[in-house]
C-alpha cells in the first residue's frame, strides 16, 4: 500500500521532471542525414546545459564521433540511442553498495549549506519507518539557527525518535551519546544529520572527520552508508564538493535533491563518472514521500528526451 | 588556473607565430580556451557563446595580432569585457518610502534567511533601522531560524506562528514597523521552484500588494547552467531589482553572476560569504571577472591584509627591516598577524595561480608549532638567536613539545629570511612588494 503510493508519487514527480527536462531537443534533426560537426555541437550543447561538465561531455562526444564518423548517414534516433547506451554504461560501472548490517545501521548525511540534508533525512526516516524499522535521528547540526527545530519537526512527521543536545555542543559528542544509546536499545537505523559546510572550510571538514571517527568508536564497521546530498542546480563545483567530502569521510552514495525543478542534475553523472560515487536517491519535492531510488535508465531517457 | 589559461593561450599564439600571419581561424584556437574556462566556471552555454563572439570581434579589430604577447592581450580583452558585462561596482539600493520595503526571493536552500540577516546588518551599518519579517510559513522551523538570527544580531523580527497567509503577515509587519521604530522592512520569503505556479503567484501577489522598492533575487554562487532558466523565471514574475550571490566563500568560480546579468540585465549587488552573520559584501565586477577566469582575487587579499595590519605598525616594521634588525620577536608578530587574516587556505585561494594548488594544504599546525618554539625561547634568545647552542635548542624543543630537528629547521629558515630582509632593506618600496611573495615560504 505505502510502497504503491510512494511509487505513483514518484511517477508523477518524474513525469513532472520529464516535462521539465524536455530539452526541446526530442529530435536533433529529421530524416536521415550525414553526420556533421553541427550535430556534434548540438549534442555538446545538450550535455553541457545539463551540467555534465566539459570532461564528460567531451568523452561522450568523442564516443559518438568515433561510432558515427563524419558524413555517415544517421538518424536522430540512432545518435541519441547510442548516447543513451554510452551514458548508461558509464553509470553501471559502479553499483549501489548495499551493506547487510546485523544490528544497528548507521547512516551519515553530509553536504554543503542549503543542499537539502535535513529534508532528505526526513524522507529517509519516513521510508525506514514505513518498512517497520525503529529509527533514531541525530541532530548533529549544532551550528545553524533553528536546525534542531527543523529536524525535530521532521521526526514528528515521520513518527521517529530524535536525540538532540542543546546548541553549542560539539557535534561529535552529540553523535557519540546518540550512538551509545542506539546500541544499548538495539535501534534498527540511526540517521545522523550534520551541519552544512563548504568543502573549502578546513576546520569544518576536520570536524566532520572527527564525527566519522567517533562513529567508528561505537560501531567499528560504521558508518554503513555515508550520503552526500547534492542540489540538482549545482554546477561544476559539485565535483570539488564530492572530492573534498570524500577526504573527510568516504562517500558511498549521492542523494540528488530538487530534481522537481528546472535543473537537470547532470553534475551527479559527472561525479559518478569521475569518482565512482553513484546516485542512490532522488528528491522530488518538499513532502516526506517526494523521493525515490534513482533509476539511471529512466533518468537518461528523460535527459535525452527518448521514449 | 589562470596561469594554465594564460599559458594555453600563449602556446596557441606561439604556434601561430611560426606560421606567419594570424588569421580568423587561428583566433578560434584562442577562443576555444576562453570558452573552456567560461564553461568550467558554469557560465551558461549560450551566454558563453555570445560572449566569445564579442571577444572575437574585438580581438580581430584590435592590435592584438601585432602585439608582442597576443595571449596577454586577449586575456585583457576577456577580462575587460567580462567586467563590463557584469555592470558597475555598486551595492546601492533605492530605499524610499516609510518604511522602505525590501523583499528577498529565490530557490530553496539558496540562502535567503541568512542573507536577510546579513542585509539587515549591512543596512544598520549605513545608519538605517531595519527589521525582518518571517514570511516562510512552509519550511519547518524557518520562522524560528529568522527569530534566532534576529536575536543574535539584535535586529527586530516580526513573525506570527499561527498565521498562514503571508500577505497578512507582511501587511501587519509593515503597519507595526513604527512600533519597532524601523524604517526598513526586509521580507524573507519561502524558497520556491519556478515550476510551482501557486508559489510563484504568492510572490507576485506580495509584490503587487506591497510594492517593495527593492526585490533581491538570492542565488547560490555554486549554481550551474540552470541559473539562467531560474533567474529568467523569477524575473518574469517579479522583475527583481538586484541579486545577492551567496556561498561565495567557497571555491565556486561563480559563472552564475555573469549568466544572470546576461539574461535579465539585472546586476549582482552583494556577495554572501559564509554562514557567520556579518554584513554582505559589495559586488565588484572586475574581481568577479578574475574569479571566473581563475585569476584569483589579489585585491580582496590586499584589503584583508589592510584590515588586519595597522599601517603605523607596518611603517615601524619597515624601519626595523631597513636597519636589518629583524629578529624572532618580529617574526612571531608577523605570524600572529597572518593568523588574524583568517584560515591560510582561504588566503591561498586569493593568490593568483594558487586556486588550483589549494590541494597542497597549508599546514596550519606547523604555524602553531613555530609559534610554540618561539614562545619557548627567552626574550634575549629571540632578540639574538645566535646564542642558541645545542643545549638551549634541546631545552626549547622540550618546552615547545617539538624536536631539536624542528628547532633547527626553524632557525635555518629564519636565517634565510634574515638574509632576504637585509636585501630588502636596500631596495625601494616597489621592489620590496614585488619580491616578497617569492621568498615567503611557510
Amino acid at each position: 500500500m505505502i510502497l504503491d503510493s510512494v511509487f505513483s508519487k514518484f511517477k508523477k514527480g518524474l513525469s513532472k521532471t520529464r516535462t521539465q527536462m524536455k530539452s526541446g531537443l526530442g529530435k536533433l534533426f529529421t530524416g536521415q542525414i550525414p553526420m556533421s560537426e553541427e550535430i556534434l555541437d548540438t549534442l555538446e550543447a545538450l550535455l553541457i546545459e545539463a551540467d555534465l561538465g566539459m570532461d564528460l561531455a567531451m568523452e561522450l562526444i568523442e564516443d559518438v564521433s568515433k561510432h558515427f564518423p563524419i558524413s555517415t548517414p544517421v538518424t536522430s534516433k540512432n545518435v541519441l540511442e547510442y548516447l543513451q547506451k554510452k551514458l548508461i554504461q558509464k553509470l553501471e560501472k559502479t553499483n549501489i553498495k548495499e551493506v547487510n548490517v546485523h544490528g544497528t545501521k548507521v547512516v551519515l548525511v553530509v553536504g554543503v549549506n542549503g543542499s537539502g540534508k535535513t529534508t532528505s533525512i526526513g524522507k529517509l526516516a519516513t521510508l525506514y519507518a514505513n518498512e517497520g524499522k525503529s529509527v533514531l535521528l541525530v541532530a548533529g547540526d549544532t551550528f545553524r539557527a533553528a536546525a534542531l527545530e527543523q529536524l525535530t519537526i521532521w521526526s514528528e512527521r515521520a513518527g521517529v525518535e530524535i536525540i538532540k543536545n542543546q546548541a553549542a555542543t560539539h557535534p561529535a559528542s552529540v553523535v557519540y551519546d546518540a550512538l551509545v544509546s542506539a546500541k544499548t536499545r538495539n535501534i534498527d537505523v540511526v540517521i545522523i544529520d550534520t551541519a552544512g559546510r563548504l568543502h573549502t572550510q578546513t576546520h569544518l571538514m576536520d570536524e566532520l572527520e572527527k564525527v566519522h571517527r567517533v562513529v567508528k568508536k561505537v560501531f567499528t564497521d560504521a558508518p554503513h552508508e555515508t550520503i552526500l546530498v547534492i542540489d540538482a542546480t549545482t554546477g561544476q563545483n559539485g565535483l570539488h564538493q564530492a572530492e573534498e567530502f570524500s577526504k573527510s569521510t568516504p562517500i558511498d552514495h549521492l542523494f540528488l535533491t530538487k530534481l522537481d525543478g528546472t535543473a537537470k542534475g547532470g553534475i551527479a553523472l559527472a561525479i559518478h563518472n569521475k569518482l565512482d560515487i553513484p546516485v542512490r536517491y532522488v528528491g522530488l519535492g518538499e513532502k516526506a514521500s517526494d523521493m525515490d531510488y534513482f533509476n539511471p535508465t529512466l533518468y537518461i531517457k528523460a535527459l535525452l528526451d527518448l521514449d | 588556473m589562470l596561469e594554465q589559461f594564460s599559458s594555453n593561450l600563449e602556446n596557441v599564439f606561439k604556434k601561430i607565430r611560426g606560421h606567419g600571419k594570424l588569421s580568423e581561424s587561428n583566433i578560434s584556437d584562442a577562443t576555444r580556451e576562453i570558452r573552456r574556462a567560461l564553461l568550467e566556471a558554469d557560465v551558461n552555454f549560450k551566454v558563453a557563446k555570445d560572449f566569445i563572439e564579442k571577444v572575437k570581434t574585438k580581438a580581430l579589430g584590435d592590435d592584438v595580432l601585432r602585439s608582442i604577447s597576443p595571449g596577454q592581450q586577449i586575456v585583457k580583452i576577456v577580462r575587460d569585457e567580462l567586467s563590463a558585462l557584469m555592470g558597475d561596482d555598486s551595492g546601492d539600493m533605492h530605499l524610499s518610502g516609510s518604511p522602505a520595503i525590501i523583499m528577498l526571493v529565490g530557490l530553496q536552500g539558496s540562502g535567503k534567511t541568512t542573507s536577510a540577516a546579513k542585509l539587515a546588518m549591512q543596512l544598520r551599518k549605513q545608519g538605517r533601522r531595519p527589521m525582518m519579517v518571517a514570511c516562510d510559513v512552509y519550511r519547518p522551523a524557518a520562522i524560528k531560524q529568522l527569530e534566532t538570527l534576529g536575536k543574535q544580531i539584535d535586529i527586530p523580527v516580526y513573525s506570527n506562528h499561527q498565521e498562514k497567509d503571508v500577505l497578512k503577515i507582511a501587511e501587519t509587519a509593515i503597519k507595526e514597523s513604527v512600533r519597532f521604530s524601523a524604517d526598513t522592512v526586509i521580507i524573507d520569503t519561502a524558497g520556491r521552484l519556478t515550476v510551482d505556479s501557486a508559489m510563484m503567484d504568492e510572490i507576485k501577489n506580495l509584490k503587487t500588494r506591497l510594492s517593495p522598492k527593492e526585490i533581491l533575487f538570492v542565488g547560490d554562487g555554486m549554481t550551474g547552467q540552470d541559473a539562467v532558466a531560474t533567474a529568467q523565471a523569477f524575473s518574469d514574475v517579479v522583475q527583481f531589482t538586484g541579486v545577492i550571490l551567496t556561498k561565495m566563500d567557497g571555491d565556486a568560480r561563480g559563472g552564475a553572476a555573469l549568466s544572470i546579468k546576461a539574461v535579465t540585465g539585472i546586476p549582482v549587488k552583494f556577495l554572501g560569504m559564509g554562514e557567520k552573520i556579518q554584513p554582505l559584501e559589495v559586488f565588484h565586477p572586475s574581481r568577479m571577472a578574475d574569479r571566473i577566469l581563475g585569476m584569483g582575487d589579489i585585491v580582496s587579499l590586499v584589503e584583508k591584509a589592510q584590515e588586519s595590519i595597522d599601517e603605523n605598525e607596518a611603517r615601524l616594521m619597515e624601519e626595523k627591516i631597513r636597519k636589518s634588525g629583524f629578529d624572532l620577536e618580529d617574526f612571531r608578530d608577523q605570524l600572529l598577524k597572518l593568523k588574524k587574516m583568517g584560515p591560510l587556505s582561504d588566503l591561498m585561494g586569493m593568490i593568483p595561480g594558487m586556486s588550483k594548488v589549494k590541494d597542497v594544504q597549508v599546514d596550519e599546525k606547523r604555524l602553531t608549532r613555530i609559534e610554540a618554539i618561539i614562545n619557548s625561547m627567552t626574550p634575549s634568545e629571540r632578540r639574538l638567536p645566535k646564542v642558541l647552542n645545542a643545549n638551549r635548542r634541546k631545552r626549547i624543543a622540550r618546552g615547545s613539545g617539538t624536536t631539536v630537528q624542528d628547532v633547527n629547521q626553524l632557525m635555518k629558515q629564519f636565517q634565510g629570511m634574515q638574509k632576504m630582509m637585509k636585501k630588502f632593506g636596500k631596495m625601494g618600496k616597489r621592489q620590496l612588494m614585488r619580491n616578497l611573495p617569492r621568498g615567503f615560504k611557510i
